[in-house]
């Protein structure tokens, strides 16, 4: 499989402070199913802001889809955030619109069809269970609720790869089992995965599943118990 | 929020309203753009208006002079008179020839003289309008025919006044130029502050692959609304001062203000003032969002 991510000596430094992310050299493979983990601090949130491209590196190269996202002109970004879905730890949904209208945000982006969009939104609410909660704006939704939608709006564009910070948060146990057989669900049909999670009991739901473990701003395997350590560039 | 009517509509209109809150009919920026429309209707009809004026007196101007016969005899001042017309009727640079009727010389007075002007041996006038550099030929016509005749050169008199007006147009219209770009300021600045109100949601619309320019026509349709309504609201009330002020001017009786009430086609170019804010407040927002946007990632 190829290399669908590549990071290469890759430091993220905020302001004039230590590097938040430092000698950060890890490939994903396409089609690869990954947990991000890590203490609080760790960096966790940094790397995936790398990746879904929020935030460039201070040093270092970032190859996503073989491009180089670094040098990368911002005109051609937005084709390439299409690519990718985007569960955020906050959620960020757009305040003012409906659970609907938020799912189908991508899809409109894309310039898809309202007809296309309603019937793929709605079988994407369907699947999260927020049918009847498709009128409602994020304010008067649940955190779960609110999680829920945000994965909806980030799988509904059958994304090449999908990044998402701690999307079990919020949620019950049941529910989580659920969104995690969307995601594994999502996996098969070719969409390279990445959670970042304290939760070790979901980690456990995907055998497959191979661990990064962020420590320090390092990617790092201390004591040697993760599963299938990620493969970690020369 | 339950939208207002009004907004539901407007929103319907325009279509989808997008990511951003559906714009508030009213608000401050239709507001002041139908203050600015107001300001630049009434600044431009009167532009327009001294324009008009300005070009009447160039035509009054233009070869017009008053022959006056002095004489105070009043059998000399007739005889001089009817030669002086028939003279400047033979002349090939005269346009026009028209004697003025004693009792209309005698009008002229009696407001200030009342029926004491009707012993006065008031002169005799000819009203003539000359081809280019006729004054010349006409006293030299006029100098053996009519020795007490006076020539009047409107241009000497009416030159100040046709200066004055010209610069109070200019000046109108620098007014419309200054308050468009106060206008354009203003849009800048409150689409600074809409960007800022916005700014969450814009990151997000942007890691979800929006472009600017998807981004920008969120932030246009909203100005283009706002400076639509605002300039239609500030046109009407603009016009509906202008028509009280034609009906003052009216009433003035004043052939020089009288021009100052617009005509047909002047009304149709106010008309394009509130258009042309709609199209500043759209041009300028979608330069000031696109070029916030390009300092963002």
């Amino acid at each position: 499989m190829a290399d669908i991510v590549q990071f290469e000596n890759v430091g993220l430094r905020y302001g004039a402070g230590g590097e938040t992310l430092s000698d950060l050299s890890l490939s994903l493979e396409a089609g690869g199913f990954y947990f991000l983990t890590g203490p609080s601090g760790a960096g966790k949130t940094s790397m995936l802001k790398l990746l879904y491209v929020a935030q460039r590196p201070s040093r270092g190269v970032i190859r996503l889809f073989g491009e180089d996202v670094v040098t990368m002109p911002r005109a051609e970004l937005p084709a390439l955030r299409r690519r990718i879905g985007v569960v955020f730890q906050d959620f960020r949904l757009v305040p003012h619109l409906s659970a609907f209208d938020n799912v189908a945000l991508p899809l409109r982006l894309a310039g898809m069809d309202d007809d296309a969009v309603a019937a793929s939104v709605h079988e994407m609410l369907d699947w999260v269970g927020l049918t009847d909660r498709a009128a409602a704006r994020p304010a008067t939704l649940s955190g779960g609720e609110q999680q829920r939608v945000a994965i909806a709006r980030a799988v509904i564009a059958r994304p090449e790869l999908l990044i998402a910070d701690e999307p079990t948060g919020n949620v019950d146990p049941e529910m989580a089992n659920r969104l995690l057989h969307l995601f594994d669900g999502l996996n098969a049909l070719g969409t390279t995965v990445l959670i970042a999670t304290h939760d070790l009991h979901l980690m456990g739901h995907v055998p497959r599943a191979r661990t990064l473990r962020l420590a320090r701003g390092r990617v790092s395997d201390p004591v040697g118990a993760l599963r299938h350590p990620p493969r970690v560039r020369a | 929020m339950i939208p207002r009517p009004l907004d539901r509509i407007v929103a319907r209109l325009l279509g989808r309203a997008g990511p951003l809150p559906q714009p508030r009919i009213a608000g401050p920026m239709a507001a002041l753009i139908a203050i600015m429309v107001f300001l630049s209707v009434l600044a431009g009809a009167a532009g327009l208006g001294l324009a008009g004026t300005s070009s009447a007196l160039d035509r009054q101007m233009a070869g017009r002079v008053t022959i006056q016969i002095v004489a105070a005899d009043p059998a000399v001042r007739a005889a001089e008179a009817a030669a002086a017309e028939a003279v400047v009727r033979r002349l090939p640079q005269a346009l026009s020839v028209a004697r003025v009727p004693d009792s209309e010389v005698a009008s002229l007075v009696q407001p200030w003289l009342g029926t004491l002007g009707n012993d006065l041996p008031l002169p005799a006038l000819i009203d003539v309008e000359l081809a280019d550099g006729g004054v010349p030929t006409l006293r030299r016509a006029l100098r053996p025919v009519a020795p007490s005749a006076l020539i009047d050169e409107h241009a000497r008199w009416l030159g100040p006044v046709n200066r004055l007006v010209s610069a109070l147009s200019g000046l109108a219209g620098a007014l419309v130029l200054l308050i468009g770009i106060a206008t354009a300021a203003t849009v800048v600045l409150a689409a600074r502050g809409a960007l800022d109100t916005h700014r969450g949601t814009v990151e997000v619309l942007h890691l979800l692959g929006a472009t600017d320019r998807q981004i920008a026509r969120l932030f246009e349709r909203r100005f283009a609304l706002d400076a639509l309504l605002g300039g239609v609201a500030g046109f009407l009330a603009g016009v509906a001062v202008l028509l009280m002020l034609g009906r003052l001017v009216v009433a003035v009786r004043s052939d020089l203000l009288g021009t100052t009430v617009s005509s047909g086609s002047g009304f149709a170019l106010l008309l394009t003032v509130p258009l042309a804010a709609a199209l500043v407040a759209t041009v300028s927002a979608r330069m000031t969002i696109l070029r916030v946007l390009r300092r963002m990632l």
